[in-house]
């Protein structure tokens, strides 16, 4: 999952909508300036019934729970399904890089992942959700007309013209559903 | 399907740079790796990694060129001012105990790290006391370190963290600034030791009471990672000091109990006196 501008408000309605015995395994990158310190993790914390943290390098994947990535750092999934970081440059001058995390995690999950793109205001995460669909995965896309900031969303709906576009509500009820299975 | 045919080709190339040139990236995370050696196959032009593995086999000009990819890091003078600032305050007075002292700058890369506990070192009267061992695998980032210029637009930031993390003195008392960039201060060399050596392949190669190896062990696999911090363990004098990353942790290696968290949040570990 990635969301840029507005991403909290969009993420307030998305993961507290999660209960506490939910399935998947969540993986978020935000944009947030370098400096800040890891506030979204710990914001969603209180709001959330699902477990929510920030990635630790070569941490073993949990289901249920909801990993942010750190501050001016990468998250990449391996093989294994561990979590890596990385600060290599950043992708779109984008340090943690939706791109960055959506390759890797198409890599390690193939068919098994759904990739969503939410509002922000530039167009990372469209490369990287094309990666999900090439690998057999699900494009969701916050629908424009319900973002806060539409280049994000229209970057990808561009890239993926297959994929789910729906306003947060609906992401929220597929979301609960497919966990759920 | 995901094709893993760029992973089989990746390592291929890995093995065949490791039995060619003896460099050994087998246990870099693949995640990272494989963006890596991307960018290298684009930036260099070749339309396949087994094709980039082809010219690495038969013409050793490419090895530098490959290893820039895979090592180089930028860092900055005093990246997390708070992780120098505890190195400041709670590790000096532990090192000012001793008579001689060694710390190993492991993964030094272009030297920014280096040239940060020299400066911080000197501030706090222990530098004359220290030798600094400063590391890397990439021959061509040492010799950068060695040279100590950086571009002068670099150096605001270098500044401003220096600030942050308790400076006494100025960072323009450090070097020379001339044609767009800074060239830091041959004196802040005199203690320093570079060296090529391999978190990979290589040995211990002494007992440092202070080591600092700072987003190196994000790009390892898990059982490197034990080799690697096993290593660090083995190179500890009795309850001496390492420093990682911000992001990174000991928790998921082989070795964390032989540490203590000394600083939490800075991920500055003591070496239990057991271990």
């Amino acid at each position: 999952m990635g969301a840029s501008a507005g991403a909290l408000e969009v993420l307030s309605n998305l993961l507290p909508a999660l209960p506490s015995d939910y399935r998947l395994p969540i993986l978020i990158v935000v944009h947030l300036p370098p400096d800040k310190t890891s506030l979204f993790a710990e914001l969603m914390r209180a709001r959330c019934a699902i477990r929510v943290r920030e990635a630790e390098d070569k941490e073993p994947i949990e289901p249920g729970v909801a990993y942010f990535a750190p501050p001016d750092y990468h998250l990449l999934v391996e093989q294994d399904k561990r979590l890596s970081l990385s600060d290599d440059e950043p992708v779109l001058f984008s340090r943690p890089s939706i791109d960055v995390l959506f390759d890797s995690a198409a890599d390690a999950y193939g068919g098994g992942l759904i990739g969503v793109v939410l509002t922000g205001a530039n167009s990372d995460g469209a490369n990287g959700l094309k990666a999900v669909v090439e690998a057999g995965g699900v494009a969701v896309v916050q629908s424009p007309a319900s973002a806060y900031a539409v280049a994000m969303p229209e970057a990808a709906i561009a890239a993926c013209p297959d994929a789910r576009v729906l306003p947060v509500n609906e992401i929220a009820a597929y979301l609960r559903e497919v966990g759920a299975r | 399907m995901v094709d893993r045919t760029e992973e089989i080709e990746i390592r291929l190339l890995l093995e065949a740079m490791f039995q060619k040139y003896h460099f050994d990236f087998r246990g870099y995370a693949m995640a990272s790796l494989k963006r890596r050696l991307k960018r290298a196959r684009d930036d260099l032009g070749f339309a396949t990694t087994s094709a980039m593995q082809d010219r690495l086999l038969h013409d050793s000009a490419m090895l530098p060129k490959l290893l820039g990819y895979l090592t180089v890091q930028v860092s900055e003078m005093f990246r997390d001012p708070v992780y120098f600032r505890t190195i400041r305050e709670r590790v000096v007075p532990h090192l000012r105990t001793y008579p001689s002292l060694k710390v190993w700058i492991a993964g030094c890369s272009t030297g920014e790290e280096l040239y940060s506990f020299v400066i911080l070192f000197r501030e706090e009267g222990l530098e004359d006391r220290t030798l600094f061992y400063a590391t890397d695998v990439n021959q061509d980032a040492l010799t950068k370190a060695e040279t100590g210029i950086y571009d002068l637009d670099r150096i605001k930031m270098f500044t401003e963290n220096h600030r942050q993390s308790g400076g006494k003195s100025s960072l323009s008392d450090y070097y020379t600034a001339a044609y767009g960039r800074a060239s830091f201060n041959r004196g802040l060399r005199q203690r320093v030791v570079f060296s090529d050596h391999s978190l990979v392949t290589d040995a211990s190669f002494g007992e440092m009471h202070l080591i600092s190896c700072r987003n190196v062990l994000i790009y390892f696999d898990k059982a490197l990672q034990n080799r690697a911090v096993g290593l660090f363990k083995d190179s500890l004098a009795r309850r001496a000091f390492l420093g990682i990353g911000a992001k990174e942790s000991l928790r998921f290696t082989e070795y964390a109990n032989a540490f203590a968290e000394f600083a939490k949040d800075e991920r500055i570990y003591q070496k239990r006196s057991g271990a």
